[in-house]
Parts: C-alpha cells; structure tokens; sequence
C-alpha cells in the first residue's frame, strides 16, 4: 500500500485500508462494519468485506469463542477481495485482540476500548498481564480510547439508563474510526434515524455515542493516524452496495420476470442460505411464493410441485441440505423437469463450520445422487455476480427442462461490494414455451400427447395442468422414450440413461465458450471457479503489474464445462487450479482431459488471499521459466 | 378453468393395464374414484393425482387426469408445492401406511397442520406389500412378518388419531368393501376447502389377507362398524341395539336399552374442540372391536394456498406490482459519473 503525504488538513492519503472491526458477540460488531460499509459505499470507494461470526448466537461474554469480526477493504480502486491482512484492528474488548491481532499486518493500527481491559476480562482471554501498557503492542500503532465511560457520559443527560448507553458503544467506535479515515457522517446518521424510529431514546443514544467518537478524534489529537482513501474510478453507472445473498434473491426475481412465470421457493432455514429465504419472503408483490417447509426434503419436493405446476421451482440450501435433497433432485432428473437447487457452500462434512466458507460441495453436485443422474451446475464468482448466475441457472432449468445446482458459498452469501446496477431492459428474457397442443399421432391415427417426445437439443415439452387434452403421468419410474409409459425394457432403459446423459452434455452448445483473460500466451493458466475468482483475479494483477505473465480461466460452468475447455488448456504448459476444496475441480479436469493439472487448496473456513494465491501462482510461473 | 364438460368413467381411466394383484382392494377403490370424478363436475385437466411410492402409489397411472408418481413418502409434500402454485387444480394425494406414516409421516402431519387444499387417500392395508410383507406403523402388536419373525414389539398408529393430533380440518375413514361409501367419503373430501384425510381400510390378500374382515364383511359391517352421521346420535348394530356415550372425554360403547338414547353422544362433525371427535377415534385400535367409520371431523379453517394467495394480492395492491427496476434501486444508490 502507498501512503502518499497530502499536505491539506494533514490527513494522509491511501490507495486502501483494509479495517477489522473485533469484538464480543454482543458488541455490534457485523452492524458497524455493515455501517462503515455502506458510508465507503456511499462515499464512491470500491470495496469488499468479510464477515466472520461463530456459529453460537451468544457464546460466553469475553472469551475468545464469543469473538465477533467484520473486515472490509475500501479502496480508491477497483479490487476484488476483502484484503490479505487487515491495516487496522478495532478491538473492543481483549479476546477480541487476542483472537485477530495475529491477522493484522506489521505496524498497523490498534484502536481498542481501553475500558474492557479489566483483569477479568483479560483474564477470559489468556493474557498474563495487559497488552495495552507491557509493551507487547510496541510494534504497531496503538489508539486506545476509554469507550464504554464516554458513552454513557455523552448519553448522561439523555434520560437512557447507564446499561442502556453501554450498549451504544459500537457507535462510539464507529464515530471514531469515521473520523479517522474521513467518512461521511450523514448515512450514518440517517439510518440510526431510520433504523430506530420511534424509539427516541436509542436514536438520542446511538447519535450522541457516534458523535462523541468523532469528537473524541479531534480532541485526543489523533491526526497523525488520520488516512483518507478516495473515490474508486469505476465505470460510470448507478450503484448499490450488495452481498452474494441478497443479489442471489434479486436475479431470482429478475429471472422469474424475465420468464414471465412464478417463482416459487421452498427452502428450510440453514446457515448460510436462511438470508435468501428471508429476501424473497418480503417480495411477494413479485408474486413470489415462498413455503419454509417441515424438512429440507420437504423443501425441494415443494419445489419440484410448484415446477411441475409451471412454476419456477427454487430450493435453497447448504451442504447438509443437499444430502437430504439428493433423492428428489435425481427424481427431477428423471421427470425432466425444471428445477433450481441452490447450495450456499460452508465447511462440511456434517455440521462441519457453519458460518465459515468452503466449496467442497462440487464433486457432490456432480455425482451425488444414485444411479447416473447428470445435471448441470453454475457457480457464482462474486456477491454480485449471484445476481446473473442465478439468471442463468434459471434460464438452463426452464429452458433445457433440467435441475440446475447453483453453487455459492458462505464467503460470497455475507460479503458485500458495489454493485453497477444493470439496466433490467437489457436482461435477456427467458423461454418457457408451454406445451399446448398434442405432438405425436398414434397407431390409430389420433392426435396425442407424448411427454417424452423430444425436441433437436433432446428437450421434452413441458405441459402443464389444467392445459386442455394434454393429460400424461409422469413418474420416477423408467419411462418409455416418447410415450412416457412404465418401461422396465431392458434396451430403452439403457437408450434413456445415454439420452439423459446427452442432452446435459448438449447444453455446452448452449453456454458461452472458455476464455483466457490475463495473458492468453501465457505459460501458465490458473483455473477457477466460484468465490475463487476474486483471489485469482487480485494475484494476477500483482503478478502483472511485477511484469510476470499469468492466463486466467474462470469456469462459470462446472457441468458441461465449456465445450473449448480441452483445446483451450492444452495450449498451457501448466495449468494451476486454486480451490477451497481438496481438489475437486482439479480431478475433473485431469479425468476428462488427461492433463497434468496442479491442485492448490485451503480448508481453513476462509478464502484465498491474493497474497496467497499470487505466491502460488509464481511458483508456476517460475518453475515454467526454468524449463524452456 | 373452464366448465367440465360431461364424462362418464371410460373417459377417466387410461389405457394402460392395471397392475395390481388380482382381488386387491385397490381395485375397487379406483372404480370407486373413476365413478365418482364424472359426478364432480370437474375437468379431467384440472385434476391431478401425485403419489409416493408402494402399490396404492401406482394409483396416478390408471387415471386419465395429469399425475405425478413421485418417490416414497413425499407426495404430501410435492402435493403441498402444487397446490400453493395452482390454487384451480384438484389436487389428490394417493398412498399407503407406509408411504405416509412411516418414510413420509413428517410431510403428512404438516400437510394436515397448514390445511393444504388436497385430497389425502390413505390407503391402510397394515403391511408393506410392494416391498412383500414387512410390518407397517399400522400392523397390530405380535404381528408376524418377514421383518418381525416373533411378532411386532411395536405399538401402531391410528391413522384418524394421527391427524385429529395434527390439527386435520377434514378426517374421514371408510373401507374398500363400500363402494358407496367410498364415494360418499371422496366427494365430500373433494368439497372440503383445505386438507381432507380419508383412512381407507384395504384388504392386501396377498401379504395381510382378511385384516379387516372382521369388520368389514357383509355380516358384520351392522354390529362392528359404527357409522358417524353428523347430527346423529352415535348408535348401531342391525337395530340400532348399541350406543356410544362420551364419559369424563372418554367414549365407550353402550347398550342403548340400558344407557337410553339421550345419554348417547350426538355425532357434531363440525365442533372445534377435536376432543370427541379423537375419542371417538380411540373406540378402536384393533380391528376386532366395533369401529367408527365416517367423518369424524370437518371444520372450516382458512386454506394454506389461498392465504398466501391473499397475501400476495394485499401485497400488490400495497406496494404495487413487482418493478424489478424499483426493486434494484431499493437500497442506498450512488452515481459514478
């Protein structure tokens, strides 16, 4: 990072700050960040965020498992992940610091609530004597700030009782920190108005612990630590801020408009997809249906119901859910119906790391299911990118009469960036084409209905109840090519498993083809999917701007995989591909295009750093230099 | 949905064979159904049979309407999805004890709790058969089978009991050896609005032969079945010789010589309370004592898919109808230039 000495008002200039805001589970800390978030948002920064919580809903106050964390990169230019390391650490109480002083880089920033540093408190997180005055914060640039006392000092005359006042002290900690890196104070203002209308004496409260933070800036002289990161220069355009979650919802909505059909969700609530269900139950005015059923397998036979009825049927999950799931996906298989399974990823196997991110849910996508019972499967790149990718698993489901796996994971469900909202006159619409009339003459010479009479791209037709003469039955049971009868013959059975498998394959003729961005002739091509290519895309322009060559290939399209894929890797002398897996994505390519593909993972409930990815990748790189 | 033209039962059947064992009770169960639908008054098209799995799960391919054979125990909930979606379909659930008691039990109390508009056909035959003859949730204690070779050790369900606990609107039980009152039963689960159970016994002779027979043929349907009429007094036998009578929430069978025909509960369909209609239900758990048959319980009660229906209109009479623009601009917005 640069930091370039603006001599106007003394504040200093940087390109980006990556802030954590820690603190107990009770502390507002996810708020905060969400807080600060919006105003660099609303300020023109680009940025990306992290939020990590533990899975308890309140773990004992003080102690390390209790340790709440928000990170979030602002940046005057455009970026595409929540930074290696945080530069600044807001810890609010001693587990706090202990738990994420480790993350923060060398020389950055500590601004603790000096308050909570009583012998107790260190005593819950394991420190011997306090960090703040025995010299072991030497290294880095300490704030300290008595927090809790100036917040119920300025909440004093407000008429809000001493315990109350308390509970404001992350705006205290927000004020402080939207001094110190010259933050907009009005948004923050405006949603503690809004947030907490009618209750007058929060607002009071809230306002006047935020207002004394920024004060307590100015007045403790803290100048020397001010930084201010200007607007990022982004393509022009009107902006939001969003994360995976929430974009996933809308391009539902927008996929179910530009069908011109329901949408309909069954889902049971799991971290980390319970968000999508709570977005798209406030948007039923988009005529959206949204069932919260008894079980997961509830969830998606719901859904397969409402798609059979000619509906969009969604169901939405994570890892634990997909297991359950399983059997009615593969029954969907072989209705041929439309249907969209949306698997917010998180560290498995069982209940595994609920709130922390993972993407080892690829090879059960794949082939979870019994018997052969391909499907395709999209994945999102980016919060919101969830937006379009949730577009196009839409389109292929109802387009291509098919389940469609949808895979996000935990990192892009919470974490949040600015967003060019897209001109919805642009979106492409959706082909749904009903089936309305019969399509095969029978034996007699009449006019009937065959279920299982395909289309050139090996499509059946979708008729619907309630269409008139086209009554046909359906089942998971084997089915004659056609006519959709009971089949148990042994040469049909085998035809339809190959035309099931076909007409999936078929669909990479349907899908853009791969593209090498980067250095197209490079030796070394890095392949990712999903929440991956941020960290990709980050290591690749450090690669880059060091003068090193590096092609990127992101995979939208884990199954069929682009139908130029095969001659496109060949052209590399190696190919790296980083995932948060063991290296699923990695088998795949080496079984289907027997190359020596090379597997880099992480399993740690975080996402890549570019930091991490970019040594990765120059390790290719320079090995690939070695052998001409 | 357009007006049903007129239909008689050939219109209702497909062409394919019926595979059943020969002398099954399914048998007469559909003859029942494919009889009644043309006296509905409804569409072919607008009807919808969605089944699990097991041989009553067969049922969807024998009717000529649309029908989804889904897998074992979720046609509840497939049903409920449907449902939601397409509140003009006549939507009916076909399956068997072990398809919605035992694999599919969770999506059947739920389906009855949220009154779900669908027409559930549980046909109760106290054994597994596609599986060939395994004990149910419904087989009686010491029960014999393949997988309970020194008999059940387990306690059944009531199917009726079952589903007055999970707050059923409409709770009815009848037997595949009455074809009349079959359809007296289907016709007016078709008229409930909401979830309407129907407890079918039927008779598996090959794996649990004459497990009703003790009830249900001809000589002792007079003295066994106890035949609920709402607004009646609860009595039967050939002259009407026996009675029920609800004491302290219990009910028990009586003389009505000896208790007298005022002591005798009168059969209320309609009562809100559940308590007598479950009392009711306990008369019998085995199928050797007399037995109600009827509806225990048809309440109105708001129907799942049309409140969300309703809910989605005051939304968009609210807020107006979804602007997908509106809705991309809803959160704090900036220009960049």
């Amino acid at each position: 990072m640069t930091e370039t000495a603006a001599r106007t008002e003394q504040v200093r200039r940087a390109d980006g700050i990556v802030l954590r805001f820690a603190g107990d589970s009770g502390d507002g800390m996810q708020l905060t960040g969400d807080r600060f978030t919006s105003a660099s948002a609303l300020f023109g920064n680009d940025l990306a965020t992290l939020p990590e919580f533990p899975a308890e809903i309140r773990a004992p106050a003080g102690t390390l498992a209790g340790v709440s964390s928000f990170q979030v990169h602002i940046s005057d230019h455009d970026i595409t992940t929540p930074g290696d390391a945080p530069t600044v650490l807001v810890a609010m109480n001693p587990a706090a610091l202990r738990s994420d002083l480790p993350l923060l880089t060398p020389g950055g920033t500590v601004i603790v609530n000096s308050d909570a540093f009583g012998e107790r408190n260190l005593g819950k997180a394991g420190y011997d004597s306090n960090p703040l005055t025995d010299g072991s914060l030497d290294g880095y640039t300490l704030v300290t700030a008595p927090m809790t006392d100036l917040t119920k000092r300025a909440c004093a005359d407000l008429g809000v009782k001493p315990r109350d006042a308390e509970r404001s002290k992350n705006f205290f900690a927000l004020g402080l920190v939207s001094w110190l890196y010259s933050r907009p104070v009005e948004p923050t203002v405006d949603w503690i108005d809004g947030k907490f209308a009618g209750r007058d004496t929060v607002v009071a409260a809230n306002k006047a612990a935020f207002a004394a933070g920024h004060a307590f800036g100015e007045t403790a002289e803290l100048g020397a630590s001010r930084l201010m990161v200007n607007p990022a220069e982004l393509a022009p355009g009107t902006y939001t801020n969003i994360n995976g979650n929430t974009a996933l919802s809308w391009g539902l909505i927008a996929a179910s408009q530009q069908a011109g059909i329901p949408l309909f969700l069954g889902s049971y609530p799991i971290t980390p997809a319970s968000d999508i269900l709570h977005e798209l139950a406030r948007h039923k005015n988009f005529g959206v249906r949204t069932l919260q059923a008894e079980d997961e397998i509830a969830a998606v036979g719901a859904a397969l119901g409402a798609a059979y009825g000619g509906h969009i049927g969604v169901t939405t999950t994570s890892g634990p859910g997909m297991a359950l799931k399983a059997e009615t996906v593969g029954l969907a298989v072989s209705l041929e119906v439309p249907l969209v399974v949306i698997d917010i990823q998180r560290g498995g196997p069982s209940t595994g790391l609920p709130t922390k991110t993972e993407a080892a849910d690829l090879l059960m996508a794949m082939y979870g299911r019994h018997g052969e019972a391909p499907l395709p499967i999209v994945a999102a790149q980016s919060p919101s990118d969830c937006f379009f990718a949730a577009i196009e698993a839409v389109r292929l489901a109802v387009e291509h009469r098919t389940p469609v796996i949808l895979l996000s994971d935990g990192y892009l469900a919470n974490s949040s960036e600015p967003w060019r909202v897209p001109d919805v006159e642009q979106l492409d619409s959706i082909a749904v084409n009903f089936a309305s009339k019969p399509n095969h003459v029978n034996d007699e010479g009449e006019a009937v209905f065959w279920p299982f009479r395909r289309d050139e791209r090996l499509v059946r037709p979708w008729a619907i109840p309630g269409t008139t003469g086209l009554m046909h039955r359906i089942g998971g049971i084997e089915k004659s090519d056609g006519s959709g009868n009971i089949s148990y013959e042994p040469d049909n059975h085998q035809a339809m498993v190959r035309l099931r498998a076909e007409r999936i394959a078929l669909i990479a003729h349907h899908i853009p083809p791969a593209e090498a961005v980067g250095d197209p002739d490079a030796a070394v091509a890095a392949v990712s999917w999903g929440s991956t290519w941020g960290a990709v895309t980050g290591a690749r322009r450090r690669l880059e701007a060091a003068g090193h060559r590096l092609a990127h290939i992101h995979l939208r399209h884990l199954n069929p995989l682009p139908a130029n894929l095969g001659e496109l890797l060949s052209s590399f002398e190696r190919v790296v591909v980083p995932e948060m897996n063991t290296g699923q994505l990695c088998r795949m390519l080496r079984a289907e295009y027997l190359i020596d593909a090379k597997s880099v993972t992480k399993v740690s409930g975080q996402p890549f750093t570019a930091a991490e990815l970019t040594e990765a990748f120059w390790t290719e790189i320079a090995a690939a230099e070695d052998q001409p | 949905m357009t007006d049903a033209p007129t239909t008689t039962r050939k219109d209702w059947a497909t062409d394919q064979e019926v595979r059943w064992c020969p002398g099954c009770g399914d048998y007469s169960i559909l003859t029942a159904v494919q009889l009644l639908m043309p006296e509905l008054g409804v569409r072919r098209e607008d009807t919808v049979f969605v089944s699990g799995i097991g041989c009553a799960a067969r049922f969807p391919y024998y009717m000529n309407t649309y029908g989804l054979h889904a897998i074992h125990g979720r046609s509840p909930a497939v049903a409920t999805g449907l449902a939601m979606a397409r509140g003009d379909l006549h939507v009916w659930v076909v399956g068997g004890d072990g398809d919605m008691m035992s694999i599919g039990g969770n999506h059947l109390i739920h389906a009855l709790r949220r009154n779900v508009n669908l027409n559930i056909l549980l046909f109760n035959n106290q054994i597994y058969g596609l599986t060939k003859g395994q004990y149910s949730p419904t087989s009686e204690r010491g029960k014999v089978t393949k997988s309970t070779p020194h008999g059940s050790v387990e306690q059944p369900f009531n199917a009726v009991s079952l589903a007055l606990g999970a707050e059923a609107s409409f709770v009815a039980r009848t037997h595949d050896m009455d074809r009349g009152h079959m359809q007296e039963m289907f016709r007016r689960a078709h008229d409930h609005p909401g979830a309407a159970l129907v407890e079918v016994f039927q008779n598996c002779n090959v794996f649990n032969d004459g497990a009703f027979a003790a009830l249900t043929k001809r000589d002792a349907r007079d003295s066994m079945l106890i035949d609920l009429r709402h607004g009646e007094p609860v009595r039967f036998g050939a002259d009407g010789e026996f009675g029920v009578v609800i004491e302290n929430g219990r009910a028990r069978v009586v003389s009505v010589a000896e208790a007298g025909i005022d002591a005798l509960v009168v059969h209320d369909e309609t009562d809100a309370d559940p308590s007598v209609a479950f009392a009711l239900s306990r008369l019998a758990n085995t199928n050797d004592v007399p037995t109600p048959i009827g509806v225990f319980r048809a309440v109105e009660r708001s129907e799942y898919g049309s409140s969300v229906t309703s809910q989605i209109a005051a939304s968009q009479s609210s807020a107006g109808p979804g602007d997908l623009h509106k809705l991309l601009h809803s959160r704090p917005t900036w220009q960049v230039a």
